[in-house]
């Protein structure tokens, strides 16, 4: 129930968004987003919850990183 | 640059003190079960389950509930697939639909407005449970209902929040050393939610991501954290500090904070969201639904999901309670500790 899968955006009409999982494409409410097509997006139950912090894209870099903190704390 | 051999090579040769570590969220369950995440670190670290699968934790007053909407007439009742097996005190939607009541099933709950407008002369009744997650496409369902002026919809609402259920775990069941925070709860919350919490537990949280390799990441974060009431972001890429503003602000304008009965835990002070006074015509009897009479009294879903034992000690595990044959909620969704335990042969510490 809480699984959230993220997907790329193909088109947007409206308040909904085709978005692509691998090839099988849902639609998914944009709602409480702002998003444009080409976003990766996390959605839950037909709806958007979150878009893709690029800036945070390289994760587990960024999360190795953190780790080495608590290493040499 | 710490790799994730170091970390695994340091979680599988750890001999230090012991730790008990929770995961939350029922889906970081079905993550660490199916990446066999207990079985590749030491077992001085002990992985246990908790409250964070919305369906497990639905009081069988509720499913009760449900099952006499579907046999009122002109009423259908609409769920998530996860919903259709679990057992009230005595029989589940899909007993009830298989005598003749009227159930539908479907994905996202705004495909209840094309239902409810194909055939006005029914209600159609959402069984809508959830976490903060799941609460803001309800508050966008309202909102269009409103909007389109729809008379044939009601929610019957079981929805709930963490924090209070987290502490309450934290005070009833075992020593937790440690909580892998819900992950797509935290996406709507934001991770400095768990921030007073962690202080005042005195406790590390760290929200994770669900690959395997993130979760192994998280729980060497929390191994390093030990005793530190501190909140690490691992998942940053969904998650930010202040997480979904807009979808709280939607949630807050139709829905307020109530008491929350949860199976196995009880009433748990504000710990759910029910909807406001001024939107109750759209309450399909919500309120009150607090009893918990199981199917089986031998069902120890409760304990399991307070993180007081593990699946594979309850005695119907496997033997009378298999995914083909559940007696609890917890073996019925895919979300649920025991179908995950059952299903990935995960050892219970």
């Amino acid at each position: 129930m809480c699984v959230a899968v993220p997907g790329i955006i193909k088109k947007i009409e409206n308040n909904t968004a085709e978005v692509d999982y691998n090839g099988n494409v849902v639609k998914a409410h944009t709602g409480i987003v702002s998003v444009d097509e080409g976003d990766y997006v996390l959605v839950h139950a037909g709806m958007i919850i979150q878009k893709l912090n690029e800036a945070e894209a390289q994760k587990m870099i960024d999360l190795f990183g953190e780790l080495e903190e608590l290493v040499n704390d | 640059m710490t790799d994730i051999k170091e970390i695994i090579d340091f979680l599988k040769n750890y001999d230090g003190q012991e730790i008990t570590l929770m995961e939350v969220c029922g889906t970081h369950t079905a993550a660490i079960s199916e990446n066999g995440i207990q079985d590749i670190i030491s077992d001085k670290i002990k992985l246990v389950s908790g409250p964070g699968c919305p369906v497990c934790v639905t009081t069988s007053a509720y499913i009760d509930r449900l099952n006499e909407l579907a046999c009122e007439e002109k009423t259908c009742v609409v769920t998530f697939g996860d919903m259709i097996r679990v057992r009230g005190s005595q029989k589940s939607l899909r007993d009830i639909s298989a005598e003749g009541g009227n159930i539908h099933m479907i994905y996202s709950p705004l495909e209840i407005i094309d239902l409810a407008l194909s055939d006005t002369d029914t209600t159609y009744v959402f069984a809508a449970v959830g976490f903060e997650t799941t609460t803001p496409i309800y508050a966008i369902l309202i909102e269009e209902i409103i909007k389109r002026d729809i008379k044939n919809i009601k929610l019957l609402t079981a929805l709930k929040t963490m924090p209070q259920a987290i502490r309450t775990v934290y005070n009833k069941g075992k020593a937790i050393d440690g909580f892998i925070a819900p992950g797509h709860v935290s996406v709507i919350t934001g991770s400095k939610e768990f921030e007073p919490l962690a202080k005042e537990l005195s406790v590390p949280f760290v929200v994770s991501g669900f690959e395997g390799e993130e979760l192994v990441a998280s729980i060497y974060a929390l191994v390093k954290s030990r005793d530190k009431g501190t909140v690490i972001n691992l998942y940053k890429s969904f998650v930010s500090e202040n997480g979904n503003e807009e979808a709280r602000n939607l949630v807050s304008k139709y829905f307020e904070p109530c008491d929350a009965a949860w199976r196995g835990m009880g009433i748990i002070p504000d710990s759910g969201m029910c909807l406001k006074k001024e939107f109750e015509i759209y309450d399909a009897g919500s309120r009150e639904l607090v009893a918990d009479n199981i199917f089986n009294k031998k069902c120890c879903c409760g304990n399991v999901v307070a993180g007081i034992m593990s699946p594979v000690q309850c005695s119907l595990y496997g033997k009378e309670c298999t995914p083909q044959t559940p007696q609890g909620a917890c073996m019925v969704s895919t979300e649920g500790s025991c179908y995950h335990y059952y299903m990935n042969r995960r050892r219970g510490l």
